[in-house]
């Protein structure tokens, strides 16, 4: 193999109480001690970080505009490579991409990509009271729930042309649960029915409360080096095998289908050619949770089942734990985290069970992984595969 | 803007006409000279063709709900008083579609396929926003 095939060497995410850092840190703090647990973990330090990468939602107006300026600033760091490519959630499945590129060529040698929040701490979930410009002149004045409805209008559709139930999302969210039983970090852990989330409150139809992430603060780092770097470190390297990444709209009128996750079919399509892999061959799936209906477009767009057939696919807790497709295995946003933008916990998690550290939630041979981030409002798509050295 | 006003648009070069026309009580659209297709929202560039030879059109103000959700906590505190509300996905009969509302007074009777015809209704400072009601 390339000696400097990327691979992944640390990951770490900040432990929560109830969905709250325990301590109020801050999204910089968040994410400088996380960086260190991942890099301690591979026996780095952040002086051998020459690679930067974050996105966030902190600081906007302010000092979060130059977000990687501000956490190398912030972390007493000099980056010769950085990235601050924000697509929504998916940006770190993006940024992993893009580290494995500086990487490959040299451009840097050990990359941290970052992320921090503490929207639940701050309740600064909620973005109202900014004056509409430019696209979103066409969205806010007609009191659109953001982003909820947004892919709330995609199940309409998809439910219009395929007939897919509200039971079928429901399956979803009940195994992302499951899942959650299996993991004491997860943050919701009572048991959760079909029936009950079909109880749930109807926030945006025919999205329940249940079909919808959580609201948590969190953070994590991943950090990316050579393969040949990796030789010498404590942990055992995760390969980066494929990525790809696109994105369509992020106005919701302007989604070209309703019903179909473009931006997925296309950076998966790009990711397995690149890895030389196919659905058939990936262990398990780690795929953006936003909502229930995520998931399952997510599944047909990624190739585990065809156009329509979602629905079908999920059913019978398919992907909870002892399902046929392990998915989603810490919880997902769901019912682990969801501290505004998942995308990097995707790829924590996906980490942990290619190394055989996920304890009673490990999926048995894990060998090939694949995390699929969706941006925005079904905006963006960035797909990577992993696998075992 | 105080938090508990409704957002209104920030109209610009690209889109004034178009809220100029809902003051007139015409829904205009952009339309391209060299693909013929026309779209929403208002651009400098056809996005079907990329072309800059564009002319504004008047629509119809006729189409069909395309996709739509109901609102049932309202968007921010600003529109929680008007919840449950009806925000749909118009595909006009001139082919761009465009987010908007449905005005009924039973949001459960809302459907994709439904025909819906404009209203212009006004908001705040004199703003109009283009509304659908369903077709009889």
């Amino acid at each position: 193999m390339n000696p400097r095939q990327p691979v992944i060497v640390g990951v770490a995410d900040q432990p929560l109480v109830n969905g709250m850092t325990p301590d109020g840190a801050t999204p910089l703090a968040i994410q400088a001690r996380t960086a260190k647990w991942a890099l301690d973990e591979a026996g780095l330090s952040l002086s051998d970080v020459d690679g930067l990468l974050t996105a966030g939602m902190w600081g906007v107006p302010g000092p979060g505009q130059l977000p990687t300026v501000t956490l190398s600033e912030y972390l007493g760091v000099f980056p010769r490579f950085s990235d601050s490519t924000n697509i929504g959630g998916s940006a770190f499945e993006a940024h992993l991409g893009h580290a494995a590129m500086a990487i490959e060529r040299g451009v840097c040698d050990v990359a941290l990509i970052c992320y921090g929040s503490a929207q639940r701490s701050e309740r600064s979930r909620n973005l109202g009271g900014r004056a509409p410009v430019l696209t979103m002149q066409f969205e806010a004045p007609f009191g659109m729930p953001t982003p909820v409805g947004g892919y709330a209008m995609a199940a309409m559709r998809h439910m219009y042309e395929y007939g897919t139930t509200s039971e079928q999302l429901a399956e979803i969210a009940v195994a992302a649960r499951a899942w959650a039983r299996l993991n004491p970090a997860a943050t919701a852990r009572d048991p959760l029915s079909i029936a009950d989330v079909l109880s749930s409150p109807m926030i945006s139809d025919p999205l329940h409360l249940r079909d919808c992430c959580l609201v948590t603060d969190g953070g994590g780092a991943v950090v990316v080096t050579t393969l040949e770097r990796a030789r010498d470190l404590k942990t055992k390297p995760v390969v980066i095998r494929g990525f790809g990444e696109c994105q369509t709209h992020w106005t919701v009128g302007q989604m070209p289908d309703f019903a179909r996750l473009i931006p997925a079919e296309r950076s998966a399509a790009a990711a397995f050619a690149m890895a030389g892999v196919t659905p058939a061959e990936i262990d398990v799936v780690e795929a953006y949770d936003s909502f229930t209906i995520t998931v399952l477009m997510t599944l047909e767009a990624l190739g585990f089942c065809k156009r329509g057939e979602g629905g079908a696919f999920v059913t019978g807790q398919r992907t909870a734990p002892g399902g046929a497709f392990p998915m989603n295995t810490n919880g997902g946003g769901l019912s682990y985290a969801h501290p505004g933008m998942y995308g990097l916990f995707l790829m924590v998690e996906a980490v942990r069970q290619l190394r055989g550290e996920a304890g009673e939630r490990q999926v048995a041979d894990a060998g090939i992984a694949l995390c699929h981030g969706t941006g925005g409002t079904l905006s963006s798509g960035a797909t990577v595969i992993l696998s075992k050295d | 803007m105080t938090e508990h006003a409704k957002p209104l648009p920030v109209a610009d070069a690209d889109t004034a006409p178009f809220w100029d026309g809902a003051k007139a009580g015409k829904l205009v659209v952009k339309s391209c000279l060299d693909c013929g297709k026309a779209h929403f929202y208002p651009r400098a560039l056809c996005p079907h063709c990329h072309s800059d030879r564009l002319e504004w059109i008047e629509a119809k103000g006729t189409g069909e709900i395309h996709t739509f959700t109901i609102a049932r906590r309202g968007a921010g505190k600003a529109f929680e008083r008007e919840a449950p509300y009806a925000v749909a996905i118009v595909q006009l009969d001139e082919g761009p579609r465009m987010l908007s509302n449905v005005v009924t007074d039973d949001v459960e009777a809302v459907r994709i396929g439904q025909r819906v015809t404009v209203v212009f209704a006004e908001a705040d400072e004199g703003v109009v926003l283009p509304k659908f009601r369903l077709a009889d």
